[in-house]
């Protein structure tokens, strides 16, 4: 079984159409990468599988998207237990502006752990996990806004990974990072892959490379081809795909 | 070559006259403040003394103190804060953080801007009819507190509403995404973000409310009463009312010249207070909340 599965997604903004029949099935334990230009509904498709477009008004979908088997725009689906599951990092490093401590703490207390013995395992296993701690062990309680940007964005990590998701969504999340902060960034989904399933949009195609083992080629709208990435990358099938890949457009 | 130099000279030169001119404004705002100030500071300083803020007044109030009215105007400022902050607080955050973009909320706010444009004579009508009278506070600390109340609503709600939208929504996001609940987010994110500003346009409404005479004339305003209230059903001086008396239908307008500038200090330092501890705390909290 496929560990998120869509089928035959279409997905609006208000009267426009952003998405068209996607179907896209990714397994346990894989890392795929969202690639083309922009605009061309990676990112809304990314934002679909936590349902965080429902944040915005006047959206709407058709199609179903199934996470463990469970499609997640069934009436009978908890929203917030959707997103402890699946765990989101954003384009732009966004830490709470609490202590470092409280940052990744917080993810727990709202989903209603309160031993701060738990807690606290938690948040330091999360901050190993990322491979933060040495950095930041001696100012857990400083504000997390004194880290620079690479260390906030795997603090923003650790602090997804402390609920324990077993889907992580990554929406470009080296974009606004240095190169040596992104090749952490990246080293650290190679490592994270054998624990969570990973779906990252990036518009890097080395990055996409070189962490993805699958990759979805999307243009306007569509999803024009789909395959590991190895292939996608030295023998794509389509000539649109060939196109983006070479430097042609987009 | 001479024609471009020609031209930079005329660009410098109407670059100065409009700085100049915007500088000569923006100077004589400060200047006019300073002499309204200046002006009352030097007639009112002399009747400046620990009698005059801490005795009740006398003589058919051309002697003694203010003391009353200042306890008076400092219930109502309580007291409206009390009203206006949880409600105008609450609503704001239901306007920003729960209703969606539509005719209700449209409605809501063209509502919120009219009630804040309407005068405040209108608000003492209004207050006398239904507090004072249909539900029988009388004139009393707590009809008073209430029109005030009424008064600042909408500039509680609209500075709350102005924090709240100054609050960056990936915040809000980090906090859904990791399976928060809606109120989770506003209560233990964005309100801690947005506090330090909510509590600025708190305390600049206190400001408002203490000058307000046009809601307490019908409301809670005593023209004369030497004793301090002992509960919310009593009537109360107030420091806005009393200069009126002192200055147009005291007993004795020409002997409570003097007492009336005092009055008007004693107000403006209270209003100057609360607005260098609006500076003060939102500094403080706004340190606090990076540093927590």
């Amino acid at each position: 079984m496929h560990k998120i599965e869509s089928k035959n997604v279409n997905f609006y903004y208000g009267e426009t159409q952003a998405l068209h029949d996607i179907s896209l099935s990714m397994k346990e334990n894989t890392v795929t990468a969202l690639i083309g230009p922009s605009g061309c509904g990676k990112s809304t498709y990314l934002r679909l599988l936590n349902r965080m477009n429902d944040l915005i008004d006047k959206t709407h979908l058709n199609g179903e998207i199934y996470i463990d088997g469970h499609n997640i725009y069934a009436k009978n689906t908890n929203v917030d237990d959707l997103r402890k599951n699946v765990g989101m990092v954003f384009q732009k490093p966004n830490p709470f502006p609490k202590s470092i401590y409280e940052n990744v703490a917080y993810g727990l207390k709202v989903n209603g752990i309160t031993d701060k013995k738990v807690i606290e395992e938690r948040v330091i296993t999360s901050i190993e996990q990322v491979a933060l701690w040495d950095e930041v062990k001696d100012k857990l309680n400083k504000s997390a806004f004194e880290l620079s940007g690479g260390q906030q964005q795997r603090l923003c990590i650790a602090r997804a990974l402390a609920i324990q998701p077993s889907v992580l969504l990554m929406d470009e999340p080296t974009s606004a990072l240095d190169p040596i902060s992104t090749a952490k960034v990246e080293e650290l989904i190679y490592d994270l892959k054998n624990m969570y399933t990973i779906v990252i949009v990036t518009h890097n195609m080395q990055q996409a490379g070189r962490v993805s083992d699958n990759t979805a080629f999307f243009y306007m709208g569509e999803l024009v081809e789909y395959d590991k990435t190895k292939n996608l990358f030295t023998n794509p099938r389509k000539e649109r795909t060939q196109n983006y890949i070479t430097g042609r457009f987009g | 070559m001479k024609k471009e130099n020609r031209l930079a000279k005329r660009k410098r030169r109407n670059q100065k006259i409009a700085f100049g001119l915007f500088q000569f404004v923006s100077y004589s705002i400060v200047a006019l403040l300073f002499i309204i100030l200046a002006f009352i500071v030097i007639k009112g300083i002399g009747v400046i003394s620990w009698e005059f803020i801490s005795e009740m007044p006398k003589e058919g109030m051309t002697q003694g103190g203010i003391y009353p009215a200042i306890v008076g105007t400092l219930c109502l400022v309580l007291g409206s804060m009390l009203f206006a902050f949880p409600v105008g607080v609450l609503a704001a955050i239901y306007m920003n953080e729960y209703v969606k973009d539509g005719w209700p909320k449209r409605i809501i706010k063209q509502m919120t801007n009219n009630l804040a444009g309407v005068p405040s004579i209108v608000f003492g009508l209004f207050g006398m009819a239904l507090f004072v009278n249909k539900l029988e506070f009388g004139d009393s600390l707590l009809a008073g507190s209430l029109t005030l109340g009424l008064l600042v609503l909408p500039v509680v709600i609209r500075t709350t509403e102005e924090s709240l939208k100054a609050v960056e929504d990936t915040f809000r996001h980090a906090s859904l995404a990791l399976g928060a609940t809606k109120w989770q987010t506003t209560s233990k994110v964005v309100l801690p973000i947005a506090f330090p500003n909510i509590l600025t346009g708190l305390i600049l409404s206190i400001g408002r409310v203490s000058g307000e005479t046009a809601p307490i004339l019908f409301t809670v305003a005593a023209y004369f009463l030497p004793k301090l209230p002992t509960s919310i059903f009593d009537q109360a001086m107030a420091l806005p009312y009393h200069l009126y008396v002192i200055s147009t239908s005291g007993t004795n307008i020409e002997a409570s010249r003097a007492m009336a500038y005092g009055t008007a200090l004693i107000l403006i330092v209270i209003v100057l207070i609360s607005n260098l501890l609006a500076n003060a705390l939102r500094k403080y909290f706004g340190r606090k909340v990076k540093m927590n």
